[in-house]
């Protein structure tokens, strides 16, 4: 990847499509509930019928606004559709209905997490507009189907402006943006499931240069990983053509995931003139003040103010932070564990390594995968107040993790409670000494490492549940003789 | 009697229908023989749908027995095949469309429905509501019944010879450029095209959609304004149909144009217009005068640009309307080897040639480097001619016009140049395009027994002015009706 990179300089912007978090489509009333059998989710309206009219889904129009807000962007009081013509099996009407000239929000930015020592970086959008999707061709050994259940369903196409200048950028602009998605309740921009889809344009130029250079576009994009891998890979052939004295071709370009590099499309599949003109069959969008305000006022806390937050309020490093906000659920859950808590440092490296591990091991969602975050403050308590060990503790939240018991109980349960008891711990350490007389006057003869094993013997004559500081402390002053 | 229950008015029906003097079953057979009789000759039906018409004329018998006698209860009328009728063929008269069922009803059919209308059939029109004389129809042209070697006009035209003929009460039609007033002058028959965004165009075959909408033709004006009522309103299917309330248009019928300013056009009465025509129209306007109406000269300067406009904006529209067909989903599938193949041979095969003439002047106007030039100023000029019209209704009521600058033309005389055609709605196509009502009501006949229409066009919602008006002369001046030669 690194070759001719102190020469050249790439230059990426991103298009990313959304699927709002709406019940209905956009234009019918039609479900856009996700698994139903091919053709389930259909009506007149969104297979094209002849003579059927769309009617605006209003609810994606508020969520358009949302994405808006939570972008940053100016929202256009009056925006149009559009149809975008072109011929498709999977495209009923023979055009979608888009926004050109005139999108519903138009500006904005994202804010990547700040690398160590850095300003936060932007990346700018130049607008966010709302379409509708198309149904899914299906290609079998005796012909194709198609299926339209995802015809008509509300998605937000979201531009940025060509500001991202490397693979990595690009996946920490997918993340941060996903992450305002979900934190907005905007979408669930799943892109395995394609709720969040990625098209990508990149150029090259040499560094120090302004002029942009000749732009490729990728496609079949579905996983933040591909995207970076796929710029990689058509930045490094980029460099390549032009270190050779070749040009770069203006085309589009798909992702092979096997592989993992990318190949032009015919220029049939791509060369289009799509006749936008304005769709007479609906009405100017007009958003008042009024309802920009109503949702801003629903806004939840944004990932990037809630990433500064942490840094400031709780001392988290920007790593931290960043790895704590990237899922809404994961940093409420932080924050519902917290009440009570002295060391909140010690409470995110929980929910960061134990919480991320529960979800990861188990494959369910954090709400299954894991106990309620306010069992797990709990558990952290009582590792705070000195009754249980660190040790002891993953070994109950492992157990709580299965059993969905307390806190409390669990500890009890298993006899993790720590002792601290210093009688009890002195009658212990006074027996293992007096069963040893021998590596007793090897330790005072100066062997110092036989401290290690008496802790050893005492720690599991205890089996396991003593303070180990005081053993320690105990121990140190009982050797000493 | 029975033979003659076809003739009746729709408001004659509804009155003998409440006082139980006759039966919509009754009616409805009259017509059905009737159809039977006349459609070897005239061709107005493509498709006759007798059985669900009986059924749904003794249901409407005993919604009758039973009190609840909405207007159109038990009225037997026709439609144009652009509208979607549930369970019944509907082929917008092309080969695309020949066996296509629809699953739902457009929304005035099924308020319609609601009503307890019966349905007879669905009319013949031109291909896609692409025409003004019914001859680009993939089922063969409908006949005009005052001389069946002449078109009915177009694109309703099915809708209004049935009509002519007391084939049935009445009918729907649509009017993109004139597709209802320009047939209903050449038939003889009352036919308006309300204000755009009256009536809801959900479930009605599209053309051009900022163009497009319903109504009514009808044996009289009141009838007109029976059907409209019952058309008219708010649809949350349709987001571009107006919510505004429907008046009782029928209580503007009043018989009274004392003082209404009657505005006359001067661009309007050109040179190369039938003498004939002219005459009656001038005459008309006497008549006017001589009820108390005032004649206010007026002028709509950007008349000339209308059907250049208009032959822009409607094929830009069409041209992405009717991508849809393309034998994927339901209608004509070609046999094809991919799916390149599957479009063009479909469409290729499925379409007629005036359809295919306008999709591919429209996809040429939206082109990229042409959009400007052509789509974008003829935005520009449908501004101007709107414009004109609001200036001049600052100085009159209603502007009474000619409908067509001729009367009903012989089949084949004009199909071999679609510019000639084009010229037929000159009079009628300014009216869509600044979305006004506009209705034709004939006027008198000339010299070979052919009728003539005069237009009524009136400001945005002035259709209870414009029944008014229309009806203040037919009740006044209506010359009786001559027989129809089919």
């Amino acid at each position: 990847m690194a070759i001719g990179l102190e020469k050249y300089e790439a230059v990426i912007g991103l298009e990313v499509h959304a699927q709002l978090l709406t019940r209905s489509k956009l234009f019918c009333g039609c479900s856009t509930a996700f698994g139903a059998p091919p053709n389930g989710n259909v009506c007149p309206v969104c297979m094209g019928m002849p003579g059927v009219l769309p009617v605006l889904n209003r609810q994606a129009v508020e969520l358009a606004v949302r994405a808006g807000i939570a972008a940053h962007s100016e929202i256009a009081p009056h925006s149009i559709f559009d149809r975008k013509s072109y011929f498709y099996p999977d495209l009923p009407k023979g055009y979608q209905i888009s926004q050109y000239e005139t999108p519903v929000c138009k500006g904005g930015y994202v804010e990547l997490p700040a690398k160590d020592g850095e300003e936060p970086k932007r990346i700018r959008l130049v607008r966010i507009h709302l379409e509708e999707d198309a149904g899914k061709n299906i290609h079998e050994a005796d012909g194709s189907l198609v299926d339209f259940n995802r015809s008509g369903v509300p998605l937000v196409e979201i531009v940025s402006e060509p500001d991202i200048r490397s693979a990595d950028e690009a996946g920490a602009y997918l993340r941060a943006l996903h992450a305002i998605l979900r934190y907005a309740d905007i979408s669930d921009a799943r892109m395995e499931e394609g709720s969040m889809r990625c098209d990508v344009n990149v150029s090259v130029r040499p560094r120090g240069t302004e002029k942009l250079g000749v732009k490729s576009e990728i496609k079949n994009l579905n996983s933040f990983r591909f995207v970076e891998k796929a710029i990689e890979f058509e930045v490094s052939r980029q460099i390549e053509i032009l270190e050779a004295g070749g040009k770069i071709a203006q085309e589009t370009h798909l992702w092979d995931p096997v592989r993992e590099e990318t190949r032009p499309m015919r220029s049939k599949e791509f060369a289009h003139d799509y006749r936008y003109f304005p769709e007479p069959d609906l009405p100017p969008l007009r958003i008042p003040p009024d309802l920009v305000e109503a949702v801003k006022s629903t806004m939840p806390e944004m990932p990037a103010e809630r990433r500064a937050r942490y840094v400031r309020d709780y001392t988290l490093s920007p790593y931290e932070a960043d790895v704590l906000v990237a899922e809404r659920e994961v940093a409420d859950y932080f924050e519902a564990a917290l009440p009570g808590l002295k060391n909140r440092k010690a409470a995110a490296n929980w929910v960061m390594t134990e919480v991320l591990r529960a979800i990861r091991e188990s494959a369910k969602p954090l709400a299954e995968a894991a106990p309620k975050p306010a069992e797990t403050g709990s558990l952290l308590r009582m590792v705070e107040a000195q009754k249980i060990s660190l040790n002891a503790a993953k070994t109950a939240f492992a157990a709580m993790c299965k059993s969905g018991k307390g806190a409390e109980a669990t500890v009890a349960e298993l006899g993790l409670a720590q002792v601290s008891d210093e009688a009890a711990i002195a009658e212990v350490c006074d027996k293992v000494i007096a069963a040893h007389p021998k590596e007793l006057a090897e330790y005072r003869g100066g062997r110092d490492k036989l401290f290690g094993f008496f802790v050893g013997q005492a720690m599991k004559a205890m089996g396991g549940k003593a303070n180990p500081k005081v053993i320690n402390e105990l121990l140190k002053k009982k050797l000493a003789g | 009697m029975t033979s003659e229950l076809n003739k009746l008015s729709v408001s004659e029906a509804r009155d003998m229908l409440r006082k139980r003097e006759v039966s919509s079953r009754e009616i409805t057979r009259a017509c059905l023989d009737r159809i039977a009789e006349v459609e070897p000759r005239l061709s107005a039906f493509i498709t006759v749908s007798e059985r669900e018409a009986l059924e749904q004329a003794d249901a409407a018998d005993r919604r009758l027995g039973s009190g609840d006698a909405p207007a159109m209860c038990g009225i037997p009328i026709a439609l144009k095949d652009i509208y979607c009728t549930r369970g019944v063929r509907t082929t917008c008269a092309s080969k695309i469309l020949e066996n296509f069922v629809p699953p739902f009803d457009a929304t005035v059919i099924a308020k319609l429905r609601a009503e307890g209308a019966v349905f007879l059939g669905k009319t013949n029109m031109d291909e896609f509501a692409m025409g003004s004389s019914t001859e680009n129809s993939a089922f063969g042209p409908t006949r005009n019944p005052y001389d069946l070697e002449r078109v009915a006009g177009g694109s309703s035209g099915g809708s209004a010879a049935a009509v002519a003929a007391d084939e049935c009460l009445a009918s729907l039609g649509t009017d993109t450029g004139g597709s209802i007033r320009e047939p209903a002058s050449f038939c003889g028959v009352v036919g308006i095209k309300p204000t755009y965004s009256r009536v809801s165009r959900y479930g009605v075959i599209a053309y051009a959609s900022s163009l497009d909408q319903v109504g009514p033709f009808a044996k009289t004006v009141r009838d007109a304004a029976i059907l409209l009522r019952a058309l008219a309103g708010v649809d949350s299917h349709d987001s571009t149909c107006s919510a505004r309330p429907v008046p009782d248009y029928e209580k503007a019928l009043t018989g009274d144009v004392k003082g209404l300013r009657i505005g006359v056009p001067k661009e309007y009465f050109v040179e190369g217009m039938e003498r004939e025509v002219k005459i009656a129209v001038r005459a008309a306007l006497k008549h006017y005068e001589s009820l108390g109406a005032r004649l206010v000269d007026i002028s709509l300067p950007h008349t000339p640009y209308a059907i250049g406009c208009y032959y822009l904006v409607a094929t830009a529209e069409a041209s992405a309307n009717l991508a849809r067909y393309d034998g994927v989903r339901y209608g004509f599938r070609a046999e094809s080897e991919n799916t390149d193949e599957l479009y063009n041979r479909s469409r290729a095969k499925g379409f007629g040639a005036e359809v295919k003439r306008r999709i591919m002047l429209g996809t040429f106007a939206l082109s990229a480097g042409y959009y400007d030039a052509y789509y974008l100023k003829a935005q520009k000029v449908r501004t101007l001619i709107r414009r004109d019209f609001e200036r001049a209704f600052t100085n009159c009521d209603v502007i009474v016009v000619p409908v067509a600058p001729a009367t009903a033309f012989r089949l084949g005389e004009k199909t071999a140049d679609p510019l000639t055609m084009y010229l037929s709605d000159i009079f009628t196509i300014s009216v869509n395009l600044a979305g006004l009502p506009g209705m034709s009501i004939p006027c008198g006949y000339d010299g070979d027994g052919l009728p003539i229409g005069m237009q009524m066009i009136g400001p945005a919602f002035s259709e209870e002015t414009i029944f008014r008006t229309g009806d203040a002369y037919e009740r006044s001046r209506a010359q009786a009706k001559r027989p129809t030669k089919v």
